[in-house]
């Protein structure tokens, strides 16, 4: 297949950026989106042209690392799947794709197509666990879980932290992250005990780093590749209220 | 002789005869005191979290943008642990023994033992942490049997077990953050370790978006970077999988333990397209159900449908009747290898075989299958545009795990003073064939409930002294010797890129150090990797520049090493004239079984780095066994 590429190119922080053209002229069906952006890269290199730097990692669909906008949808066209999963049979010979960075106040752009997560890793660190010390834990099956809520759990656990959400929202908000997070270790009674206090912290780290706020449009939900539903930005918001009632943080 | 310093007394009483022994310091004292930790998956995360809860000043390294993205995350099947839930028998001793089997008499007890012992441990904790592993209807935790082991000692969370885990482990690390007790640097990549006065005194990093190029200082330096299955460029590991960490620091004088054991996953996705960059690993657990074989006669191409039952070959059926499609991973992988070596590979390349779930539909209903396997499916499907449930799922081994790593003592600390490996950058625990789901345990023991008592024993020695300053000559030298390696590696002007020359390296590497090694290949090999080596030297062309982000220039790094560690490896499998566990040398065989050689061969491999253009020095650590008679395995 003949594949047309616009790619933003931006070597550095801060620098000036613009997108560019670039033509593959033998792209495979059986290619990943990340392969058939290896082989631009290696003609690139052959150019003696400096290569496309774009973030990535597993390849799996598991560790969040990739993180493309492609032909204006987070992660690309396809539905619960992350850019790396995401085959080149999802595209016709003669099409073209835009491919940008995440865009969102909370994430410049670092270079070409990677940016800055790291607000991510601050709203986590404001109080995303449990408070517990290596060593102190009690026996494991002191306390039953019913199969539902550790269910529950499970699915909002499954955020991978790509940033997807944030950047298919119009306020660039970090609710559906937060939230899921949020939702996860307050379905638990593990995480019950500090669960107000939690998502008091989180969300102040939130709006911190410069995130939007939610209006419900739910653009986050649809771009999720795992498919984490906005149901849990209703408990992060009573968590946060529960915490307001009780004169908490 | 190696000294692997096992404490006295009986095997299950060590440990904690050894804990009760080790020299303590007092929180004041340890505030004073600084820890590098390279690597945030389950083991450097969990030591590094663990580090700073008992007061030490820790700062950790990753590569990746977030600690949470370190390729545990990947592990999918679960973690062993022996809490006999189930009221299968299933013991500390059952766990240990199995593990000990399973790496086929080449790993060292005292240490199997104790991991075996701390994994009732990790799963409390887990559980503690918020991971929500798999539950019954009752609310009590759920296990699967996994790997051909007889007792349900599995704990897992659906298929994201390592990921449940790490952000569990991440959690804590995050915490420990916030309170300032760890200094996290992201984006980060470890080149150099810098030893002063015979230890560990710090690291030399390169900032991955600047490109600047640091000196950090410390007490002890901890190196918990993972495996270096990416030696042999298609793998199941992530892509920024390496072995510069520990290359590195065997370069300034730790010993290299076992490296040609790797182990080869029988069931991945195959190459489906020559620019693929990556290989998938499906589930062991899809071998429960699914039937493996190839057609019997070579060269035969009608689609799987048409092959009639009579020109089929069950081969793992029909060579291993009492195990069948379940037998160990090494079995597995061979076995694959040699039917389509036979010219009886399917799909596209000719280098897969089916797993075959037509007969389990028809047993069982599709709604079973697709609840048992529907997320399998569904993956498999994504990547390869085939679909599972009409027709086989084609599947060929990949590099998966490297049970090779450096040595270490039974406190985890390297041959360099100071200088320790956690998790699968060590050599320790799993002998020369690694069983499914014990690395994550391995990781998460070393990490939250060794390093942490065994460091302190050796920092104890060291309250109230300063680091070693980074003005120190020993830091200058180590970060001019990295930066001219850059800027060698930057002023190549060659024709071929750094990609080209890994997969060079990988199918040199799979050929002659794979699945099967004999002493002309890997002679052959060796020669080979030379010459590559010689090649990349002069060939080599690298775009951009070293002082903005370069993800080349990354690449090339890490390959420059696998470049002679690849050799290494060769070396290693060479020397080690037996067949055990993950390593067949067809020289040594009886029927097409692996021959252990017990007498020769009963000791761990530890290479000491010869120095440029020397060859490296092999040292033994001789293996005992108290607890039980090496036995040989038999799958048939
Ligand atoms: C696909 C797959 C599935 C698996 N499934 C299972 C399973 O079901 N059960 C099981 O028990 N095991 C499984 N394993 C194995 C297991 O996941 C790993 O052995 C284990 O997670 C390794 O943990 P680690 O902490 O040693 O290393 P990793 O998690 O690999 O972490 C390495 C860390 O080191 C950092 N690092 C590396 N090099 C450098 C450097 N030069 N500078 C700075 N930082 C560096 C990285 O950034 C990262 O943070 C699986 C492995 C794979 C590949
Ligand atoms: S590279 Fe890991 S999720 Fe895409």
């Amino acid at each position: 297949m003949k594949i047309t590429l616009k790619i933003w190119r931006q070597e550095h922080r801060g620098e000036r950026g613009e997108m560019v053209e670039y033509v593959l002229d033998d792209v495979s069906e059986a290619m990943s989106f990340l392969d058939m952006l290896d082989m631009l890269n290696r003609d690139l290199i052959r150019r003696g042209e400096r290569v496309v730097a774009f973030d990535h990692d597993c390849r799996e669909g598991i560790c969040g690392q990739c993180s493309l906008h492609i032909n204006g949808r987070a992660h690309g066209p396809r539905a619960l799947t992350t850019a790396c999963q995401l085959h080149m049979r999802e595209f016709q010979d003669g099409d073209t794709v835009f491919i940008e960075p995440w865009r969102a106040r909370a994430f410049p752009v670092l270079s070409d197509l990677v940016v800055d997560r790291s607000a991510l890793d601050r709203i986590v660190e404001a109080g995303g666990f449990v408070s517990i010390n290596a060593g102190t834990a009690p026996e494991a099956n002191a306390i039953p879980i019913g199969k539902a809520a550790a269910s529950h759990a499970f699915d909002a656990a499954t955020c991978i932290g790509c940033g997807a959400c944030v950047a298919a929202c119009q306020n660039g908000s970090a609710m559906l992250f937060t939230a899921a997070k949020v939702s996860h270790l307050s379905m638990l009674p593990q995480g019950r005990v500090e669960a107000p206090e939690r998502a008091a912290r989180m969300v102040a780290q939130m709006d911190a780093e410069g995130f939007g706020s939610c209006s419900n449009i739910g653009a986050c939900e649809a771009v999720c590749p795992k498919g984490i539903s906005t149901q849990h930005i209703g408990r992060l918001n009573w968590e946060h209220l529960r915490g307001d009632l009780a004169g908490g943080a | 002789m190696l000294d692997p310093k096992i404490p006295e007394g009986p095997l299950n009483e060590k440990w904690s005869l050894h804990k009760s022994r080790i020299r303590l310091i007092n929180p004041a004292n340890k505030r004073g005191l600084k820890v590098l930790v390279i690597g945030s998956g389950l083991s450097g995360g969990a030591a590094a979290a663990s580090l700073a809860e008992a007061g030490y000043q820790v700062e950790c390294f990753c590569f990746q943008d977030s600690p949470r993205r370190a390729h545990s995350i990947a592990a999918q099947g679960g973690i062993n642990a022996a809490k006999n839930y189930q009221n299968d028998g299933d013991n500390i001793q059952r766990l240990f023994m199995d593990t000990l089997r399973g790496g086929d008499f080449r790993s060292r007890e005292a240490n199997v033992y104790r991991l075996a012992e701390l994994s009732t441990n990790v799963i409390d904790q887990a559980v503690a942490q918020g991971v929500p592993f798999a539950r019954e209807y009752g609310g009590l935790l759920a296990n699967r049997s996994f790997g051909g082991v007889q007792v349900q000692r599995t704990f897992y969370a659906r298929g994201q077990t390592g990921q449940q885990l790490l952000l569990g482990c991440y959690g804590s690390l995050s915490r420990q953050i916030q309170a300032g007790k760890v200094r996290m640097h992201t984006r980060t990549e470890m080149l150099d370790v810098v030893v002063a006065d015979g230890r560990a005194c710090g690291v030399i990093t390169r900032d991955l978006v600047t490109g600047e190029i640091q000196r950090h200082n410390a007490h002890a330096v901890v190196l918990a970077t993972g495996g270096y299955g990416k030696i042999y460029y298609l793998s199941t590991l992530a892509m920024g999988c390496n072995a510069s960490a520990v290359w590195r620091a065997h370069k300034r004088g730790a010993y290299f333990a076992n490296p040609s054991f790797g182990q080869i996953h029988p069931t991945c996705i195959p190459v489906m397209d020559e620019h693929q960059g990556k290989l998938t690993l499906m589930s062991e657990s899809l071998r429960n159900d699914g039937r493996i074989w190839v057609p019997i006669g070579a060269g035969d191409k009608r689609p799987a449908a048409d092959i009639p039952e009579a020109e089929r070959d069950y081969y793992l059926e029909r060579k291993y009747p009492a195990y069948g499609n379940l037998t160990p991973r090494d079995i597995a992988s061979r076995a694959a290898k040699e039917v389509c070596d036979e010219g009886r590979g399917v799909g596209p390349t000719g280098r897969a075989v089916n797993l075959d779930f037509r007969d389990a539909i028809e047993r069982l209903g599709r709604p079973t299958i697709e609840e048992r396997y529907g997320n399998l499916f569904q993956m498999y499907e994504t990547i390869t545009g085939l679909n599972p449930y009409v027709q086989p799922m084609l599947i060929y081994p990949a590099s998966h795990f490297s049970m090779g790593g450096l040595w270490v003592d039974y406190n985890l600390m390297t041959t360099v003073k100071g200088l320790f490996a956690l998790g699968e950058c060590n050599f320790a625990d799993h002998g020369a064939n690694r069983l499914g789901a014990n690395s994550l345990l391995q990781a998460c023991v070393d990490g939250y409930f060794i390093a942490p008592y065994t460091v302190t024993d050796y920092l104890a020695e060291y309250v109230k002294a300063e680091p070693i300053p980074v003005e120190h000559p020993a830091f200058e030298r180590a970060e001019s010797s990295v930066r001219e390696a850059i800027t060698d590696l930057m002023s190549r002007r060659g024709t071929r890129t750094v990609d080209e020359f890994h997969k060079e390296l990988g199918t040199t590497l799979w050929d002659s150090c794979g699945i099967t090694r004999s002493a002309k290949g890997l002679g052959e090999g060796i020669e080979r990797i030379r010459e590559l080596r010689e090649r990349f030297r002069v060939d080599l062309q690298l775009t951009g520049s070293a002082d903005r982000m370069n993800p080349e220039l990354e690449k090339a790094g890490r390959v420059a090493d696998y470049l002679e560690l690849g050799e290494l490896m060769c070396r290693d499998a060479l020397r080690r004239e037996e067949s055990c566990g993950a390593h067949f040398r067809s020289e040594f065989q009886r029927d097409g079984e692996a021959l252990r050689n017990d007498e020769a061969f009963m000791h761990v491999s530890a290479w000491e780095h010869g120095g440029a253009g020397q060859l490296p020095t092999h040292h033994e650590e001789s293996l005992t066994f108290e607890s039980v008679e090496p036995g040989v395995r038999n799958y048939r």
